[in-house]
């Protein structure tokens, strides 16, 4: 009895005839994620990934783990590979699924048969199946409109698999299908999940973090490449770029009124990271803002900075309230770390009463006293590169 | 030649281990908490130990706590468990061969009002999921149940408790002592089912005064000490960093749990053989036991006896369970064995190290002992 792991592909499917990539990409997605626990064999057919281990001592449950984590999967299970032989299959399934079974309170059998020479048609197997799961298992009742467990037998080509309910996969499509683009990120709740919502869309990510030591901490750096690191479960591996923000931040407060120096900061956050957006072939920037949620993310206020830049400016948080926010980001398993306490850029001269309403004209003219091109092509000049990989 | 058959009761520091400690002592003696780079630096190793000892459970490094030791990780599992839950059931299943520090901390819970249930091992040492299945109900709100039993090396079928819970719709959080077994059998806790899951250093070739307790993302339990933020605060207090990265080195070593085990097996089956091929020993271990552990009896001379009878060849190994000595042996009891084995029992146990050489050391040892020792019994 071998066990392999299905996963199913959804949107995939619907590209056409770019569908040949989409899949080309899920699977060496699926290959390089899998890569640490040992040799697989991945290989597509219909509208399922079939995952084979090609050693016995291969971790199922942490290569199962792994696929569910993949963008791309909508659905995945472990499965049981037999022969395509009516007795093989009713072995497998109260022997491999007999402790879901024996948990389990009723059940229904679903059949699929692909190859059309095996000799009983989908109902029958489903019956035979079915009746056979109901001897052994006296406890169990059926129940064809609500099982706890749907047993399925799926008669392919080379093999039968028997297997209980999928496990939803990690939905959306394979990375870089969408390209690249760059998060913004502060080490909040907020940006991490843009981050993932927008890798689950297939892009590929770039990070930039702004650093404004000593009033920032080397922590805080620490906490973002942390919460890459998480990320990067999903997203794959992550280049992050850390811009030397002292100095911009320091003229902002010297120069500007203070009702300003968040938009402003904003403003000149948005300048430095188109610079080195397209210094790394980004198409567009993310941003965590949720509309309203603060001073600087009005929808004034978010109109303000975005006429600072050209690429488009993703925001997938925008129409979320903080607790759908706080929600993913504990799927994700960022939201921890994302609560450790350290000043980061943001926090660093806040002022009392920031302006929600602020007027382009009005920023502009403030922004105005002092030159500030130099300072954005030394902060862009003297970014600091890390890579982050999944851990 | 010192032959160390006590490995159960503690193990010998890895010379990696040590190195690692004495790096921390030497320089990295920062403050974790601290927010300068000595900090930091402390912080970073800190983070990286836990890493490592999570990875030996498979567990994320978020589920990790470092405690003092097997006694205070099973203590705040238990007590902090029940009195977490205490809203939702009063009841608390457990074995009546649990170490010490289950044992006495489910006595407090029965002084604080819980109702404990103690189930009896049989009369081969072990106990069967269907002893679980009867007294789990919808009342009980934690489960304690050790992987491997310290005297006889029994495995108890732990990886059934998690589904009798959700059978029975217990509100109940399950904590399994895996102290005997860790580094020992392949441990994940996703297999195992476990909210909480207590593992030890020293029994593992790492420092003593250090262990772990695995706390499942999402399970709350109460802390027993107050303080900082350490720990997520379920125990705060500076960290023992020193200790805590012996702890890492020696998980870094526990490579191929399975292949350690087949050999362990033989050596285990090697000294079987010779010890009972000596008139009066007989094994009490149950034959699916942990091979690292093997409890005989040398009937007619007392533990304690033989104990000092092989101490003076630099032989050393245990009476019965070395946390109780001089009480009778309370598995051994309920196997219904007679006395004069009960008061026989030895147990010797292996760590990887562990050779033939020293395995001959020991039979030839125990022979001499049985043919000169005066008998306790007729």
């Amino acid at each position: 009895m071998k066990e392999i792991i299905l996963a199913k592909v959804g949107e995939v499917v619907l590209k056409g005839l770019n569908r040949k990539n989409f899949e080309d990409l899920l699977i060496k997605n699926i290959r390089r994620k899998l890569n640490p626990l040992g040799p697989f064999e991945v290989k597509a057919s219909q509208s399922t990934i079939r995952i084979t281990p090609l050693d016995d001592s291969i971790d199922m449950d942490e290569a199962a783990d792994k696929v569910g984590k993949v963008f791309g999967v909508v659905a995945y299970c472990r499965a049981c590979a037999v022969e395509k032989d009516i007795e093989a299959i009713k072995a497998a399934a109260i022997e491999y699924l007999a402790d879901t079974l024996e948990d389990a309170r009723s059940f229904k059998v679903e059949s699929k048969r692909s190859d059309k020479k095996f000799p009983y048609g989908s109902p029958d197997i489903s019956k035979i199946v079915g009746s056979f799961i109901a001897d052994s298992f006296p406890e169990l009742e059926v129940d064809v409109h609500n099982p706890e467990v749907t047993v399925t037998v799926e008669v392919r080509d080379m093999a039968a698999y028997v297997h209980a309910n999928a496990l939803p996969g990690a939905g959306g499509l394979p990375i870089p299908s969408g390209g690249r683009a760059a998060i913004l990120i502060s080490g909040g709740i907020d940006s991490p999940v843009a981050a993932y919502m927008m890798a689950k869309r297939g892009i590929e990510l770039t990070a930039i973090h702004f650093a404004s030591p000593p009033y920032t901490s080397e922590r805080a750096e620490e906490k973002v490449r942390t919460l890459l690191e998480i990320v990067s479960d999903y997203a794959g591996r992550i280049e992050m770029y850390t811009v030397p923000f002292t100095k911009i931040q320091e003229e902002i407060k010297r120069s500007c009124p203070e009702d300003l120096f968040t938009i402003i900061m904003r403003r000149m956050m948005m300048r430095v990271s188109q610079r080195i957006a397209e210094q790394h072939e980004c198409l567009a920037l993310i941003t965590g803002e949720s509309l309203g949620q603060v001073a600087s993310q009005t929808l004034g206020a978010i109109a303000c900075t975005d006429e600072t830049v050209t690429m488009p400016v993703f925001r997938p948080l925008i129409g979320m309230d903080k607790k759908e926010i706080v929600a993913v980001s504990e799927k994700i398993n960022t939201f921890e770390t994302s609560l450790l306490p350290y000043e980061d850029c943001c926090t660093v001269f806040t002022p009392r009463h920031p302006r929600t309403k602020p007027k382009p004209e009005m920023v502009r003219k403030a922004e105005a006293a002092v030159v500030w091109d130099e300072m954005i092509e030394e902060a862009v000049q003297n970014v600091k590169v890390n890579v982050i990989y999944p851990k | 030649m010192e032959v160390y058959l006590d490995n159960s009761a503690t193990t010998r520091v890895s010379p990696r281990a040590a190195e690692a400690m004495m790096k921390i002592i030497g320089s990295v003696y920062g403050n974790p908490s601290s927010l300068h780079a000595k900090g930091l630096e402390a912080e970073r190793s800190l983070r990286a130990a836990r890493r490592t000892v999570a990875d030996s459970i498979g567990s994320d490094e978020s589920e990790i706590i470092f405690t003092s030791g097997g006694t205070e990780a099973n203590n705040l599992a238990v007590l902090g468990a029940a009195r977490a839950r205490r809203k939702r059931g009063n009841k608390i299943v457990t074995t009546a061969f649990e170490h010490s520090s289950v044992f006495e901390a489910c006595k407090e819970l029965e002084s604080e009002g819980f109702e404990v249930v103690y189930i009896e091992p049989d009369e081969n040492g072990s106990i069967s999921s269907d002893a679980f299945s009867q007294a789990i109900d919808g009342n009980t709100i934690l489960v304690s149940a050790m992987y491997v039993n310290n005297e006889l090396g029994t495995i108890l079928p732990v990886e059934r408790i998690q589904r009798i819970i959700k059978k029975k719709n217990a509100p109940a959080l399950f904590h399994c002592d895996a102290v005997q077994g860790y580094g020992k059998l392949p441990i994940k806790v996703k297999k195992l089912g476990c909210d909480l899951l207590t593992v030890s250093a020293h029994k593992i070739h790492g420092p003593k005064g250090c262990g772990a307790l695995f706390i499942k993302k999402g399970v709350h339990i109460k802390p027993l000490v107050y303080g900082g933020e350490q720990e997520r605060k379920i125990r705060p207090g500076t960290e023992a960093l020193p200790l805590i990265c012996g702890f890492a080195a020696a998980c870094e070593e526990l490579e191929d749990i399975p292949g350690r085990l087949g050999a362990i097996t033989q050596l285990r089956d090697y000294t079987l053989s010779k010890l009972e091929a000596i008139g009066g020993v007989v094994r009490n271990s149950p034959q699916d036991a942990l091979p690292y552990i093997i409890n005989v009896s040398a009937v007619g001379v007392r533990s304690e006896t033989m104990l000092h009878f092989l101490e003076n060849k630099e032989i050393y190994v245990s009476s019965g369970s070395a946390c109780s000595k001089g009480k009778k042996s309370h598995v051994l009891s309920a196997m219904k064995l007679e006395d004069k084995r009960i008061d026989s029992a030895l147990r010797i146990s292996f760590s990887c190290d562990s050779t033939k050489e020293e395995a001959d050391a020991l039979a030839a040892a125990v022979k001499e002992g049985m043919e000169t020792l005066v008998k306790a019994y007729g």
